[in-house]
């Protein structure tokens, strides 16, 4: 034991002493926490739109009053015909296209009709169909404002849609859980298998071999600071989050705070895998970074939502591990839910910890090569 | 003496057993999965339907939202309680709970209430689906209740420039180029460098009269080799693959890519000039790789932003290489409608390559 503990403190030296690194270890949740939080949304804002109408007529002036008075689009001041207008959609000046129809003024007054051409700029898929579906929310109010009385007495459907978790709509409540599972994975996976494979490379693992201690101990005592790291990282997530980012806990912490050390325990287990394969840091580090904080970010359902993706894909996600993780997180913090509904998550992660122990285990060479 | 060099950091390179593979397969892996899983669109939306009446009414907007693009699988509860369930199993994504009267309120023109409940633990997602309930519901209720009276006929044509179709994959693609550059020639040289600090190797070199141009160049022209197989290989992909072409024509796109790999080929130096460990050095990296990448409007649009962060993403190359690769692919553009962001880029990549030289010192 006594052994065990000099190890541990041993390797706390070579954290601590690496001033560079434990920097980053415990500024990347901070940072990552308020950019997450505060600058990435996929909300709609600031659409800059472009009128193109010959004449000014009521009804267009009154839905391009309606469009711009809305949070979502900005003007742009421009005297622009159509042709100028897509060079301006192409060099990406302009994101939406309020384009009246020629004879709008005339046809308006004679027949009651007109049309009107909305030209969004799809490149980015998503925008264009939120950008079309407001306008065209906000243009059809308008000429309902302008229609004849009979029409209003008709059965009026209202529907009231409540947003169930999240009423104000803040894109921190999805991205929260999504953070803590790709800090903790990073933090615990990449750093436990690089610590073990420098010892590997720089030769030392040679001597720490032919010491007295056991060799399960070498791998434990490695672990034991980045555990502590991990431990110290969710505390500063969870508390930035509630303080600063005001997402509640409206579930148990203390169920929170469990589900988190089974999910850091399977990381560490995962970063010992990785150090048993491979033998060289760079190679350790390309595979904890690349195919683990890849997929982490991608497949776990952080940013992307799974029931998007192929059914093929979905099968993938499941292994996974943080895609457990941010899921358990979401429905004990954000949602609330009791303990029972996350047993499914529990089950995965300590399922994925005890075959990467296992695996591990059966890698780790006590000889020396 | 750069020939000498370059023929040791190319055998360097190809006698790793790791890195070669690495620079074929991920890109391929990347290439295959990625657009995939990339998708932010609000589709494949699951609704639970809470039917009180079973009525001729309710069921054609139960037809009518399941034959919707936006409904992929539609499950009844018995009641709101069970549709909860659904939500919180994460099996549906929104509630419709039509009421004990809906159809006879229908016939008779009275005002009535219909709920909805979005999971909005992804607030936009939520709301989304919200907006697309509401207009399938009130389209439904016009064409019940039609009288006759026809509103004044403003016809509203939508149109999605560019990318008509709203294929996500033609909007992610050319991003992922982006991320694929910055690995390969961003994170390779720099961690090679610290590699042969750790190795001790670079005293060897330090003490040969290899100038430190030389030195550093030979490194770079592999990586630029490097990133010419992986922009080949993504390009020969995103075409036989996924049917994506730069609109704006193969010259322009690697001319563009190469500036961009200057760009991050010397920031990487940068990194690698500070750092003693390729532990430090990969934290650095993927510390600073992470922001720029969550910041280039990747995944998430700048546009969408709060200001004081979208004054940040003016210092961050990869949003201009992002924009240009979209504007590249998607719309086609020219080489003046790109001004701007080619003389920034060509900024960055100077003021990078620059700083690397000026820290990069042969003595200690």
């Amino acid at each position: 034991m006594k052994q065990f503990l000099v190890f541990v403190r041993k390797e706390f030296l070579h954290i601590s002493r690496d001033v560079r690194t434990i920097l980053i270890l415990l500024l990347m949740p901070i940072v990552q926490i308020v950019l997450f939080g505060f600058a990435l949304t996929n909300e709609v804002q600031d659409i800059k739109v472009l009128f193109i109408s010959n004449e000014s007529n009521e009804t267009a002036a009154l839905i391009n009053h309606r469009i711009l008075s809305s949070p979502y689009f900005i003007p742009v001041e421009s005297q622009a015909s159509a042709t100028e207008a897509e060079n301006l959609m192409k060099s990406s000046q302009v994101s939406l296209i309020v384009n009246y129809s020629r004879n709008f003024n005339e046809t308006m007054v004679k027949e009651g009709a007109g049309q009107i051409e909305l030209i969004a700029d799809g490149s980015d898929p998503n925008m264009a169909s939120a950008i079309l579906s407001y306008s065209s929310a906000i243009i059809a109010a308008s000429i309902k404002e302008r229609m004849p009385a009979s029409l209003e007495n008709m059965g009026k459907l209202s529907l009231s849609t409540e947003l169930l978790y999240n009423p104000q709509m803040k894109s921190s409540y999805n991205f929260v859980p999504g953070v803590m599972g790709l800090i903790l994975m990073i933090i615990c996976a990449m750093m436990t298998s690089i610590s073990i494979v420098r010892e590997k490379e720089t030769g030392t693992m040679e001597i720490l071999l032919v010491s007295p201690i056991r060799p399960m101990f070498i791998i434990l005592s490695k672990s034991v600071p980045y555990f502590i790291l991990s431990v110290i990282n969710l505390a500063t997530i969870l508390l930035l989050s509630v303080y600063v980012l005001k997402v509640p806990v409206t579930g148990s912490l203390f169920w929170l705070v469990m589900v988190s050390f089974i999910f850091i325990f399977v990381s560490l287990t995962l970063g010992l895998l990785i150090s048993s394969i491979t033998h060289t840091q760079v190679a350790a580090m390309l595979i904890s970074g690349l195919a683990l904080m890849m997929p982490a970010m991608l497949l776990s359902g952080m940013i992307f939502p799974i029931s998007n993706m192929p059914e093929l894909l979905q099968v993938f996600t499941k292994f996974v591990p943080a895609t457990w993780y941010i899921l358990a997180v979401k429905k004990l913090m954000i949602q609330g839910l009791p303990l029972s509904s996350v047993v499914t998550e529990i089950a995965a992660m300590c399922a994925m910890a005890a075959v990467f122990l296992a695996l591990s285990l059966k890698q780790f060479k006590y000889r020396l090569e | 003496m750069l020939r000498y060099l370059l023929e040791k950091e190319f055998k360097q390179f190809v006698r790793n057993k790791f890195l070669p593979k690495l620079v074929l397969f991920y890109p391929l892996l990347m290439m295959v999965l990625m657009p995939w899983a990339a998708n932010l669109e609000v589709k494949n939306l699951r609704i639970s339907i809470v039917d009180k009446e079973h009525s001729a009414a309710s069921n054609a907007l139960i037809n009518k939202i399941s034959g919707s693009s936006y409904f992929s699988n539609t499950l009844y509860a018995q009641s709101y309680l069970d549709a909860m369930s659904h939500i919180e199993s994460q099996k549906s994504d929104i509630i419709l709970e039509l009421p004990l009267d809906f159809e006879k309120n229908l016939v008779n023109r009275v005002d009535q209430e219909i709920f909805i409940a979005a999971n909005a633990v992804d607030g936009v997602r939520g709301s989304m689906a919200g907006t697309y309930l509401t207009s399938i519901v009130k389209e439904f209720s016009q064409e019940y209740m039609d009288t006759g009276l026809k509103a004044p006929g403003i016809e509203i044509i939508s149109l999605s420039k560019y990318n008509p179709a709203m294929d996500y994959k033609l909007f992610m693609v050319p991003a992922l180029i982006v991320l694929l550059l910055t690995i390969a020639v961003g994170f390779l040289p720099a961690l090679n460098i610290v590699a042969e600090k750790e190795s001790g190797t670079i005293e060897q070199i330090n003490v040969t009269p290899v100038g430190k141009y030389t030195f550093i160049g030979a490194k770079l022209i592999l990586y630029w080799a490097v990133g010419f197989v992986v922009l080949t290989t993504t390009l020969l992909l995103s075409k036989y693959f996924y049917g994506i072409e730069p609109l704006s024509g193969y010259a322009r796109f690697y001319l563009l890519s190469y500036l961009f790999m200057v760009v991050v080929s010397g920031l990487g130096l940068v990194i690698s000039n500070y750092s003693a460990t390729m532990q430090q050095a990969m934290f650095v990296m993927f510390f600073f790789a992470l922001i720029m990448i969550l910041m280039s409007g990747l995944f998430t649009p700048v546009a969408s932003m709060p200001v004081w962060s979208q004054t940040i993403t003016a210092a961050n190359p990869l949003k201009y290489f992002t924009d240009v690769m979209r504007m590249l692919f998607i719309k086609g553009s020219n080489l003046g409608q790109l001004v701007k962001e080619i003389t920034i880029l060509a900024g960055f990549a100077i003021f990078f390559n620059f700083w690397a030289v000026l820290s990069y010192h042969k003595s200690s």
